[in-house]
């Protein structure tokens, strides 16, 4: 808890620089990699402090995977994640270790990511046996306090998570995040298994636990009515890339990037009255394996130009609202 | 077909039961809605509200030997489906009633080739000759905005993006120019901006076709976007059902109303708490007595857990089933 404090609301929480994540495709009789899948190609971002940054893009634009590189559920090809000091991306696993019960993560299934054998209380027990924390009693205490943290009664500690519907497991799944007062959570795609309903209960509690544990979230999903609800800043990707980063409001006020433009637009308004006139983006996402040369999104951009095929735009500020900058990697001024 | 003011389907007091080892439970109790020639209904609820079990019950299509239908009439084109023989409801399903499901790599065989997926279609309802249904399946392709499908029908489906994917599947429900198509979650597995492009094309086509259409959704912004009528569900049992206008602008059942305060939307404040409906739908199998939605009701008295709240009508084809519906205020709904 001592180290937690030091952690100034606002400062640079965790950096990637640079960050590349390339799968090697495997294929003929030898299975030789053939050709590398470009997961991830050469991301740049901040989470600062207590903020909830939200990571949205297309399936296949890499979000998901950006999210395991920062647990080292994957083991990125180059770059720097830098938390604590420490460049996670070099880390061994045992080195790794110690900044485990800093960053935590929740995933999308929580019928997938919980072990079906072990009772609720075995599995929030865990995180506390394999970090050596407190004695049996300790760790029995901890856990009916967790429960109680986030919405469920204390016998839910001797069941097993089939007995629990999709929105309580997923509370589960907070609470084994959350056992090891993390600083990060890296929430990928937390809600999206969940009825409307059960949706914002949950949103509601991860909220909550946002204000009273002082968490900062990377909030990653492809529902953007839901990230720019429950975020601070938002980055959005396509095919590997970082093409908008900007405020949550502001990167629905002006969105500057074609893409992201189109992904705006693209969202249906639950309200029958407002018909917009929607982008609608022709094509489908290129392959990660074969990217387009120069701009990602020149083979359905809307806007493109001769330059955009051959020169990969940088990503450049263009405005700053309230101390927050809004970057976009385009050529163009929209 | 003479009488245009007919609507196209009727579901009346559709009743539709599953075995299983627990005992019998009826996954659609009691469900009725009409969809007008032309027109798109939606249907909306949460997992398990009966929504896709109703589809499957108009196409026929229940699991066997589970599930079967246990009172209720489906009448379309003036006949009720539900006394067909299974010969007859094969010349109806695939020509005049199309369906399209969510996930188009289930939908379509992986082994065969999508030309030949199509050509079965015209082949069992419109030709004798592969050659000429072949031909159909490239002008159909066409239709559905796939890029040269000439060189399309020969490939396999795990060749094709999910947006093309989904766009076969559309092609094999129009295929024959149903007068019906039901569609279950048929955006669900696909990115926005697909999404807003697969939208667009059965919009288009509805056009152009003039079918009716059944779009069971579990997102509101879908059902805002593209339904004119709207179905609200609630394990097994109909809430509301209106002009899609009226049931998001005039909600009037806890349920629907609920659900349209509890979305977080792009216009309103960031970080906020949102509405809430606290608990959860109860399991189908130890239902309450009265109103289904009980337990989760911020309006509950007395009567509701005990009597079943009837389908009454709030206005022109506006019904609700709610004991309260006339003391609750208007609905503050933002825009």
């Amino acid at each position: 808890m001592s180290e937690k404090s030091a952690d100034q609301p606002g400062l640079p929480l965790l950096e990637i620089r640079q960050l590349k994540m390339y799968f090697p495709v495997k294929g003929g009789v030898f299975m030789t990699a053939k050709a590398q899948c470009k997961a991830v190609d050469g991301v740049s971002l901040v989470i600062r402090a207590g903020e909830t940054l939200g990571l949205v893009g297309e399936s296949g634009c890499g979000k998901s995977t950006l999210g395991k590189c920062i647990v080292r559920l994957n083991q990125p090809t180059s770059g720097e994640i830098l938390f604590d000091g420490a460049d996670l991306a070099k880390l061994s696993r045992s080195e790794m270790k110690p900044h485990r019960r800093n960053i935590q993560m929740i995933f999308q299934d929580p019928a997938d990511s919980l072990n079906s054998r072990h009772t609720v209380g075995n599995i929030l027990e865990e995180p506390f046996i394999v970090h050596g924390i407190g004695n049996e009693a300790e760790r029995r205490a901890r856990v009916s306090e967790l429960l109680r943290t986030v919405g469920l009664p204390a016998g839910a500690a001797e069941r097993f998570p089939f007995e629990f519907s999709g929105g309580q497991r997923q509370r589960i799944g907070i609470a084994r995040a959350i056992a090891l007062n993390p600083r990060l959570v890296v929430c990928d795609e937390p809600v999206s298994a969940l009825d409307v309903s059960i949706q914002s209960q949950v949103l509601n509690l991860m909220l909550d636990l946002q204000r009273e544990l002082k968490l900062s979230y990377l909030f990653i999903a492809h529902d953007l009515a839901v990230v720019k609800h429950i975020s601070d800043r938002i980055v959005v990707m396509y095919l590997g890339h970082v093409v908008e980063t900007a405020s949550a409001e502001e990167i629905y006020r002006s969105p500057r990037h074609p893409y992201t433009r189109a992904l705006i637009s693209a969202i249906p308004v639950p309200n029958p009255r407002k018909h917009r006139d929607r982008i609608i983006l022709q094509g489908d996402v290129p392959s990660p394996i074969n990217p387009p040369s120069g701009c990602p999104f020149h083979t359905r951009c809307p806007h493109v130009q001769e330059r955009c095929r051959v020169e990969k735009p940088a990503l450049r500020t263009v405005a700053t609202t309230a101390g927050i900058e809004q970057q976009v990697a385009c050529h163009l001024d929209l | 077909m003479s009488d245009p003011t007919t609507p196209l389907l009727e579901v009346r007091d559709l009743v539709t039961a599953f075995d299983t080892d627990a005992g019998q439970v009826r996954a659609v109790d009691g469900v009725s809605f009409v969809v007008p020639k032309g027109k798109t209904l939606g249907i909306v609820g949460e997992s398990g509200c009966g929504k896709s079990v109703t589809a499957l019950s108009i196409n026929r299509l229940l699991p066997k030997p589970m599930g079967k239908i246990l009172a209720g009439q489906v009448m379309f084109e003036g006949q009720d489906l539900t006394k067909l023989s299974p010969e007859h409801m094969l010349k109806i399903r695939g020509a005049r009633i199309g369906m399209i499901f969510q996930e188009p790599m289930t939908a379509l065989n992986p082994l065969h080739r999508i030309g030949r997926q199509l050509s079965e279609i015209f082949l069992l309802h419109k030709t004798k000759d592969p050659r000429e249904a072949l031909a159909m399946s490239v002008e159909m392709l066409r239709l559905v905005g796939i890029p040269s499908p000439e060189i399309r029908v020969s490939e396999y489906p795990h060749q094709l993006s999910g947006g093309m994917r989904q766009r076969v599947v559309i092609a094999i429900a129009l295929a024959c120019k149903p007068a019906l198509v039901i569609a279950d979650e048929p955006t669900t597995a696909l990115d926005v901006t697909i999404q807003a492009q697969i939208l667009e094309l059965m919009k288009n086509l509805q056009r152009e076709m003039g079918m009716s259409i059944v779009l069971i959704t579990h997102d509101l912004g879908v059902i805002a976007e593209v339904c004119d009528e709207v179905v609200v569900m609630y394990a097994g049992r109909i809430a509301e059902r209106g002009p899609v206008l009226e049931i998001f602008e005039n909600p009037k059942h806890p349920y629907t109303r609920g659900l349209l305060q509890s979305i977080p939307r792009l216009d309103s404040p960031r970080k906020v708490k949102l509405n809430t409906i606290e608990g959860m739908v109860p399991g189908l199998l130890d239902l309450p007595t009265g109103c289904r939605f009980q337990n989760r009701c911020p309006h509950k008295i007395a009567r509701c857990a005990e009597v079943q709240p009837p389908v009454e009508s709030v206005g022109e084809h506006h019904d609700v089933a709610c004991h309260r519906w006339r003391e609750l205020s208007p609905l503050e709904v933002r825009s």
